[in-house]
């Protein structure tokens, strides 16, 4: 079942992958050295130590992700597609529908291309009354834990929103396979080492270590499907005050025009006034 | 000073065919009369680089032809995949931006520095900003649902013709319009390299057509009956004609037309960052910009030093061969131009206002004008009035801000300005009042895909880049 990449030649073993983390830019087994069977494969099972060293990747990451330039990040995004299209086929191996890895691909266009225009739509002039200049624009939150949900298409459309705008993301897979898969592709399509960190594991377990955490800045919860869970990580979440996408009533279709919201949520507005005058 | 040795790039990187046709339904074509070609030369060295062709109006009316038959499948198509045929077409840019930037220098006499390191890159950035724009219509402002006009006529000119060949093609395709473009009669070549740049990233046929020519192609190909839009990027008297042209017909316009901006330097500016921007401001591409600070505007109190600064700084500009990477200021475009800056430099001495260049070598070969400076200049004088498009700066003084600004306002263009000063609230002050449609402020000649281009009063109307660009390609 496992040997899905390359079929065993005759008299010839397969090599079969180990599908460990994706933190810091770098694939480490879990410090608690525990792994769990997911269709045949032995996946890691991420701990509360490798959350809170995933968030330290992400936020050691974040400065310099967000000081990048807007065109730099879109090309970075688009880097991504690139190299998803590369590997459709491998995705397809793993399970993913080529029409769901499609739309995956062009989610990451749609993105790339949001990176230098998110500002002019969310931001802009404001037309003060008195003799000052006064300008709005947005800036990502920081560090944003993730709650992926189950699907490949789902879990590219809460990574790329969050990290087209300079947000770092810790993100709990749900599809453990596909997203270690999609960890490669991210570790070579020129995405900071940090930017995105991908956990494998059970989200009950290690959500609330994330929910609670008080280095990260937003928490998505676009994957649980727990209404009880959910409403436990919200409270949580409200130690450091930070921003939650909650999980939407009905179930998500992510093959729906995503509109603005999924960035929007996990960005700050920053006005800046100077005033005029000779 | 010293030398640098030379550092010439090698112009083997990109072949150059000895004839071209024209670029119509995704094919090379012969114009469909005979006799109908002229030369393109390396300014620097009066070289033939190619012979390309004249299309008359019979070729206008096949690529108005063509694109209009692409326009219903290309507007149809979902705006994500009109997308990803600009970012190939980005990507391919910026793949093949060596050779483009070579060809462009060859053919402009413009430095491979600048070529290389800003016409280029812009380009590609141009492409890559419009390409994410095609599937986001609906959040740029302009309604739930824009749609294309149809049939976009453009007209470049050669100053910068890669760099102005992707303002006009990357916005007009992101909205799903189709194109007939007509680069200027002297740089014709980086626009038929990108010909077969389409054809690489397979733009479906008829979407991109080029048609090269003179002032008669582009005078045919706006007035065709058969586009819906017209947009000229030149001079103010040429988009006077183009207006007139247009007055009465449906076909929406934009023009981006001449300059003479004025560069203001209050007494506390940043001196030395100043110079700099003031060197950048008018001596940037042999100063073959229409934004470029023609004007200089020093306030009285540090009007000796300024000067003086800005001698000693234009004493170390190298001119010469567009390909050494250690040329600041290449050959003038054409024999044309070279005859137009003379005269009116001419003129500039004749009505009394000092002329001053560095002691510079030209070389014998070629079209060459050396980097110049006019002091005493009044506002009566032609040099502050014309547009000499040409490494000339002319330099009035001011006393107060309101005379700097009224200055700075007195003329008929309204394209671009430049402050310097370090007081936050005197830039955003003057910026205010000043009538031009960008203002640098401690800097000069920026350019960004995202920030919107054009200008006030008689420098055009509309505007190029960012999401205001968008708006001149929808209905």
């Amino acid at each position: 079942m496992a040997d899905v990449s390359r079929p065993g030649g005759a008299g010839r073993l397969a090599v079969r992958k180990t599908y460990k983390l994706f933190i810091g830019g770098a694939f480490p087994r879990s410090e608690s050295g525990r792994t769990y069977l997911v269709d045949g494969d032995n996946v890691v099972l991420a701990s509360r130590k490798d959350a809170r060293d995933a968030v330290v990747a992400a936020r050691a990451a974040q400065p310099k992700w967000a000081g990048a330039t807007a065109y730099n990040r879109g090309q970075v995004l688009y880097r991504v597609a690139e190299m998803l299209e590369a590997r459709h086929a491998e995705f397809v191996a793993r399970g993913v529908a080529a029409a769901e890895v499609d739309a995956a691909i062009d989610r990451w266009v749609w993105y790339a291309g949001w990176a230098d225009k998110i500002a002019q739509v969310h931001g802009g002039a404001n037309p003060v009354a008195g003799p000052f200049f006064n300008l709005s624009a947005p800036e990502p939150t920081g560090v944003v834990a993730v709650v992926a949900p189950p699907s490949f298409l789902g879990l590219v459309s809460v990574i790329a929103p969050a990290i087209v705008t300079g947000n770092t993301v810790v993100v709990l897979a749900a599809a453990p396979q596909a997203a270690v898969t999609l960890a490669e592709v991210l570790a070579t399509s020129d995405v900071p080492g940090g930017v995105v960190n991908i956990l494998t594991g059970h989200a009950a377990e290690v959500a609330p270590w994330l929910a609670s955490h008080d280095d990260v800045n937003a928490l998505d919860l676009t994957g649980v499907t727990d209404p009880a869970l959910a409403a436990d990580l919200e409270r949580s979440a409200a130690g450091s005050l930070k921003r939650v996408v909650r999980p939407s009533a009905e179930a998500a279709d992510f093959t729906a025009d995503p509109g603005l919201g999924a960035m929007t949520a996990l960005l700050e507005t920053k006005t800046v006034w100077h005033p005029k005058g000779f | 000073m010293f030398e640098y040795a030379p550092a010439p790039e090698s112009r083997s990187v990109v072949d150059i065919a000895p004839s071209y046709g024209l670029f119509i339904d995704g094919e090379f074509v012969s114009p469909a009369s005979s006799g109908g070609v002229f030369k393109t030369v390396n300014p620097a060295t009066e070289e033939v680089l190619a012979e390309v062709s004249t299309a008359g109006p019979e070729d206008v009316d096949r690529a108005v032809a063509a694109a209009r038959r692409a326009a219903g499948p290309w507007s149809a198509l979902p705006g994500a995949e009109r997308a990803k045929y600009l970012f190939r077409i980005a990507r391919i840019v910026q793949e093949r931006s060596r050779e483009l930037a070579v060809l462009e220098s060859l053919d402009n006499g413009k430095p491979i520095r600048e070529s290389r390191d800003v016409d280029l890159p812009l380009a590609a950035a141009h492409f890559f900003y419009y390409a994410g724009w095609a599937d986001k219509l609906r959040h740029a402002g302009f309604g739930d649902n824009p749609r294309p006009l149809g049939v976009a006529a453009q007209v470049i000119p050669w100053n910068f013709p890669m760099l102005m060949l992707a303002w006009k093609i990357a916005p007009a395709l992101a909205t799903g319009n189709t194109v007939v473009l007509k680069p200027a009669e002297t740089t014709p070549l980086s626009a038929l390299f990108f010909a077969d740049v389409c054809r690489q990233a397979e733009l479906p046929p008829g979407v991109v057509n080029i048609v090269t020519g003179a002032g008669e192609t582009g005078r045919t190909l706006v007035e065709h009956a058969g586009v819906d839009k017209v947009a000229f990027t030149g001079s103010t008297e040429v988009g006077r004609q183009i207006a007139r042209s247009v007055a009465g017909t449906r076909k929406r316009l934009t023009l981006e037309l001449g300059g003479k901006a004025a560069n203001i330097v209050f007494d506390d500016a940043p001196i030395d960052q100043a110079v700099e921007g003031i060197v950048n401001g008018i001596f940037f591409n042999q100063g073959h910009v229409c934004c470029a600070g023609s004007r200089l505007l020093i306030q009285e109190s540090v009007y000796d030093e300024v000067i003086e600064a800005l001698k000693r700084r234009m004493a170390t500009l190298r001119v010469g061969d567009p390909l050494d990477k250690n040329t600041d200021i290449g050959a003038i475009n054409s024999a044309e131009q070279l005859a137009r800056i003379r005269t009116l430099s001419d003129i500039g001495a004749e009505e009394g206002a000092e002329r001053w260049s560095p002691p510079c070598e030209l070389p014998a070969q070629g079209f060459w004008f050396a980097p110049t400076i006019f002091t005493g200049v009044t506002q009566a004088h032609r040099i502050a009035r014309e547009e000499i498009f040409g490494p000339v700066l002319s330099v009035l003084t001011f006393r107060t801000p309101a005379e700097a600004i009224e200055k700075a306002n007195n003329t008929p263009y309204g394209l671009s300005a430049g402050i310097w000063t370090e007081k936050g609230s005197q830039i955003l002050a003057v910026a205010d009042k000043l009538r031009a449609g960008v203002v640098w402020a401690n800097t000069f000649n920026k350019f960004d895909p995202t920030s919107p281009f054009g200008g006030y009063k008689e420098s055009g109307y509309g505007r190029e880049g960012g999401r205001h660009g968008l708006e001149a390609y929808l209905a």
